[in-house]
């Protein structure tokens, strides 16, 4: 099939389109600029709403409008935007409305920078805003997988009634690399909760207040089920060259794109490590990981960040004197020569 | 038995069952009532989608007999964008309440008057925060006590208090701004009668309208229902002055 030559930003918008997406309200902001302006031509072409919000404070309230009205809704940002959606993620989640957030995660905390980071891996594996919630988070490592997992993206938003965060970053965003348009299946389930105006029917509510003692927990309680599901059905890694391995690499994003450069060259030197990329980061991956784990004696951790999937991979693997970590924060892009330094080191 | 009964007075079948959260006496009430009147009149409860807010409105989906959501506080602007984008020939309107509209969601109401957003927004101006208990809103009066102004809202602290009308009124996307009251059976008509110009100019596609409500709220005002009629009439009749601020929807 023909591939065209699109960056990040323009291929999750691109993919977005195609899995049906009507509504997409944004707010500038580096590295993902590029996405608001392609969607300002693209879905108007394409029978759908443009806004430029006047906050992503207001993107995220569009959205959630949107999405309650039974369209499939979408909003981009980066870092310090996606701080300010998280009131709205936060509704989302409580009134299980779909949606899908993507983050081309930069430098922080506070304003930081523009260049590419990993730093906002807690926040969307863990919540991000207030309450007791998860937001599927799912990493690409390509231009393709933005692609791909933005249609997918949509997907489980609205299997599951639930935000979904696209987790990529200032390189993937930018980058322009060549990617096939596959026509997925538009898969747009009917929505029966929607507000749409009662006509033949019972009128619908949306909402995530509960003041009548213990519905709240009830509702809470529904929601922990739902996750656990999610958590059961949904983990996608991959794993690269692991077959033979004597120890494993962990890393997600552009950074495993690095890492796995560092591998292949550890290769040449004859240093047999695999590369172990899990790409939905909620619900990680466990398992699969902790098998994987079984063959070796050592596994290093790659992040551009402090040490924030580590955590994930501690709990996994349980046994934290075999895992080493190296991470750039605030910005810092390893190169594969920086991590093939570790991976002999360990 | 007479055959055709003619009903002179019933509750409208946009309002639901569900006895309200709200105190005795207070303008809620009041002001959800004409609204469903209207809704009945104008025949589009099966196509309207209404936002309530947080506030002591919150419960709004309740006592609303067709569909609702809520909104974060002083979103209701936003999310009623997205409803009436994706959903074009609807009916939609948001019910705010003075923190919700004039400070939290100062933004929001702003911007989306601005953007000449084809919706209707009720906005209840009572001149305090009534849900958590009575503390200073952006329209409480200079001298007016609340729990955070206790000796009165000193406007060289406190700051002074937002004209909503007369603020939107400047901006281009606005089609038809009105404060009106509910002190009066008289004011409570003209108030209905507003609103129902709302819902109609959203109904003929002519864009953003809004119709402040001066209303009362006797349980943090610490007055009884009459003595908050008359508040409404001499203080903030005074300082928000009822009247059309826009309508450029006439004729149009
Ligand atoms: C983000 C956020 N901040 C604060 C609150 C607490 N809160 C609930 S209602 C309210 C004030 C509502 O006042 P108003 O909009 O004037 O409506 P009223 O209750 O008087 O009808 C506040 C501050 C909240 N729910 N959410």
């Amino acid at each position: 099939m023909k591939k065209v030559i699109l960056s990040g930003c323009e291929a999750s918008a691109e993919g977005a389109i195609r899995a049906g997406c009507s509504f997409y309200a944004g707010y500038p902001i580096t590295p993902q600029n590029r996405f608001p302006e392609y969607m300002s031509d693209r879905m108007p072409e394409s029978g759908g709403v443009f806004i430029q919000a006047e906050s992503e404070v207001s993107a995220i309230n569009m959205v959630f409008g949107a999405a309650a009205a039974g369209a499939r809704a979408m909003t981009s940002s980066s870092s310090p935007g996606i701080s300010l959606k998280q009131e709205g993620i936060s509704y989302l989640a409580g009134c299980e409305l779909p949606a899908v957030i993507v983050n081309m995660n930069r430098g922080g905390p506070g304003l930081g920078d523009v260049t590419p980071s990993q730093s906002d891996y807690f926040q969307s594996t863990r919540g991000g805003g207030h309450g007791d919630y998860r937001t599927i988070t799912l990493a690409p490592w390509s231009v393709q997988e933005v692609y791909d997992l933005t249609y997918l993206s949509f997907d489980l938003a609205d299997k599951y009634r639930n935000p979904v965060i696209l987790l990529a970053d200032g390189m993937l965003a930018q980058m322009l690399e060549p990617v096939e348009l596959l026509a997925g299946k538009k898969r747009l389930p009917k929505k029966k909760w929607a507000l749409t105006g009662c006509k033949g029917r019972m009128p619908n509510s949306i909402k995530s207040l509960f003041l009548t003692p213990g519905v709240l927990e009830t509702h809470n309680w529904k929601l922990a089920r739902k996750y656990h599901r999610i958590s059961e059905r949904e983990q996608i890694y991959n794993t690269y060259l692991c077959a033979d391995m004597d120890m494993l690499v962990v890393s997600f994003g552009t950074c495993a794109r690095i890492a796995f450069e560092a591998i292949r060259i550890a290769r040449e030197k004859n240093i047999k490590a695999g590369l172990f990329r899990p790409v939905s980061l909620w619900p990680f991956p466990s398992e699969a990981l902790k098998n994987m784990a079984e063959k070796v004696r050592k596994i290093l951790v790659v992040e551009m960040n402090c040490g924030q999937m580590l955590d994930d991979v501690k709990i996994a693997v349980k046994n934290n004197s075999r895992i080493f970590f190296y991470g750039r924060p605030g910005g810092g892009v390893p190169t594969p020569e920086e991590i093939l330094k570790e991976i002999k080191r360990i | 038995m007479k055959k055709n009964v003619e009903y002179l007075y019933k509750k409208p079948e946009s309002l639901t069952d569900e006895t309200t959260i709200y105190c005795a006496g207070c303008g809620h009430g009041i002001i959800h009532r004409i609204m469903a009147e209207v809704i009945d009149e104008l025949g589009i409860r099966e196509k309207t989608i209404g936002i309530a807010p947080v506030g002591c409105a919150v419960l709004a989906y309740d006592y609303f007999n067709f569909d609702v959501t809520e909104a974060a506080h002083g979103r209701p602007p936003a999310v009623a964008t997205g409803i009436k984008r994706s959903l074009p020939d609807r009916i939609v309107f948001t019910y705010q309440g003075d923190g919700d509209l004039a400070a939290i969601g100062t933004a929001e109401i702003i911007h989306a008057a601005a953007r000449g957003e084809n919706i209707t927004v009720i906005f209840v101006n009572n001149g305090t925060y009534g849900m958590t208990k009575g503390q200073m809103a952006p329209t409480t009066l200079p001298g007016q006590r609340t729990t955070t102004t206790t000796k009165g809202r000193n406007t060289a602290v406190h700051g002074f208090p937002i004209r909503v009308c007369e603020l939107l009124s400047t901006i281009d996307g606005t089609v038809y701004l009105e404060r009106t009251k509910i002190d009066s059976v008289p004011d409570v008509i003209k108030t209905k009668r507003a609103i129902k110009k709302a819902f109609t100019y959203q109904m003929e596609n002519k864009g953003f309208s809004l119709v402040e409500v001066l209303s009362n709220c006797p349980t943090n005002w610490k007055m009884p229902p009459s003595q908050s009629f008359e508040w409404i009439r001499t203080k903030m009749a005074e300082f928000f002055p009822p009247g059309v601020y826009k309508d450029a929807g006439a004729g149009k």
